[in-house]
């Protein structure tokens, strides 16, 4: 993957040498005074719109889960077209996904793109952070030496970049006016027309493609547990049992981020619940109506035992999608948390002693 | 009990208001809405609390407590015994 990162670098990125003042060691923020601060090679890398097939590659590898952390854009100044010192600047984070939105979407515009150090995470989830924030923006217009590569003042930063970015304060500490552009940046060739957003491009969306996209990772997340559990169910308990765990597994991290917003309850516990009743419904039916040469209350007690701990785990799992989202706020997850986990753990809990001592009764032969 | 979401902890007092507009520019879920002369708090149910009106408010006219809203990060900053919630980014966010 280092390879590919490195190869992409250098088809990509072609670099340009300036030499331009540099103004950081001394810390002052006003025009740089060229005899005094002494001349720095600072490199601006020139980059273009085009998204090339090892591009899709990282981004699918990102969507993955594979490297979470590896899909990064060196920070720095790049130019894209030919810019010219009355050029936009546009604002993004080292990451792949956020900078390739961002390139692909300013395709034919002459600009230069200022890409922060967000240690490799996307704007939003860097601004709740404050990584990608007010200090680290004022640093890198020093670092870059900013101030002498464009003849006006003023930084387009994506409006999710908000949650990190205090515009006053990088105006006084910069000298530069933060203008907030739209949430996405495929927005961005229509918001440059006016240099207003609508209503619609300030709002985030959650849209089915951004939850599909999602699931690879949530699978990824508790894959390793998951496998744990069907292999022993597999082995001490039967097939059918290691089934249903997969089964409740899937309701919770792929039926549910898929139909989230016509699940008909508002808690993301609450829909993962109902997301795995529907699976559990099924295996209990099938339990209750295959084991006919069984006791009457053995058959009920397993069916009973699928519905009990089945939909635990696929709220859940539920639950845990609430970080990826683009609405859940504190208060709410932390009420969810403490409303449904304690129910969560007692029903499981009652559940799987419930599957003991059937699998006990079975084990031993009686009755 | 099973709404979770009805209520939190955005605050706006409209008195300190200078309709700068950049409440409603930052919000990511319409929260805030411009009118002739200050911001209008419109709907607040939908606040997710990320703190940017709050960052990039003048006046200090709106105040929430801000933080991530990733149950995974409390729980596991629970299980570790932090007290501050961060992702740890090898999930999906």
């Amino acid at each position: 993957m280092k390879d590919i990162l490195e190869k992409q670098a250098e088809t990509t990125t072609k670099e340009i040498k300036k030499t331009i003042s540099c103004c950081s060691s001394s810390g002052r923020r006003s025009e740089p005074i060229f005899t005094l601060s002494g001349k720095t090679d600072y490199v601006i890398k020139s980059t273009s719109g085009e998204i090339t097939p090892v591009n899709r590659l990282d981004h699918l590898m990102a969507r993955l889960g594979v490297k979470r952390e590896q899909h990064r854009v060196e920070p720095g100044l790049y130019t894209m077209g030919n810019p010219k010192k009355d050029s936009p600047v546009f604002v993004s984070a080292n990451y792949t996904l956020s900078f390739d939105a961002l390139r692909s979407a300013l395709k034919s515009i002459d600009c230069y793109i200022l890409v922060l150090d967000t240690k490799g995470v996307n704007v939003w989830c860097a601004a709740g952070k404050g990584a990608f924030g007010t200090n680290e923006i004022v640093h890198r217009i020093e670092s870059v030496g900013l101030k002498d590569v464009v003849n006006h003042r003023i930084l387009i930063v994506p409006q999710l970049g908000a949650t990190g970015v205090d515009a006053r304060q990088v105006r006084d500490r910069s000298g530069f006016k933060v203008e907030f552009g739209p949430v996405r940046a495929a927005d961005l060739p229509e918001y440059l027309k006016t240099h207003r957003a609508t209503p619609e491009m300030r709002s985030v969306r959650f849209t089915l493609y951004d939850r599909i996209v999602l699931i690879p990772v949530e699978m990824k997340n508790f894959l390793i547990p998951l496998l744990i559990a069907s292999v022993i169910l597999a082995l001490v308990g039967s097939y059918t049992a290691a089934a249903a765990v997969i089964s409740a597994a899937f309701s919770g991290l792929v039926l549910f981020p898929i139909l989230l917003p016509w699940i008909p309850t508002t808690d993301f516990s609450t829909k993962g619940f109902l997301m795995g009743g529907l699976a559990a419904v099924i295996f209990a039916l099938d339990s209750f109506y295959s084991m006919t040469n069984e006791n009457l209350w053995l058959r009920f007690g397993w069916a009973l035992a699928y519905m009990l701990v089945m939909p635990q785990i696929s709220a859940f799992l539920a639950l845990n999608f609430t970080g990826s989202t683009t609405f859940a706020s504190v208060t709410g997850v932390k009420r969810e948390i403490f409303t449904y986990m304690p129910i969560m753990a007692w029903v499981s809990g009652i559940g799987i002693i419930l599957i003991i001592v059937l699998s006990s009764v079975k084990i031993i032969g009686g009755i | 009990m099973f709404n979770s979401y009805v209520s939190n902890t955005l605050e706006y007092d409209p008195e300190l208001c200078i309709n700068c507009g950049m409440c409603s520019t930052v919000c990511p879920h319409r929260v805030f809405s411009p009118d002739g002369k200050k911001a209008q708090l419109v709907n607040p149910k939908a606040c997710m609390e990320c703190g940017a009106c709050q960052l990039n408010c003048p006046t200090k006219a709106i105040k929430v407590d801000n933080g991530v809203g990733c149950a995974s990060a409390m729980m596991l900053a629970a299980v570790k015994g932090k007290k501050e919630v961060t992702c740890g980014c090898d999930s999906s966010c």
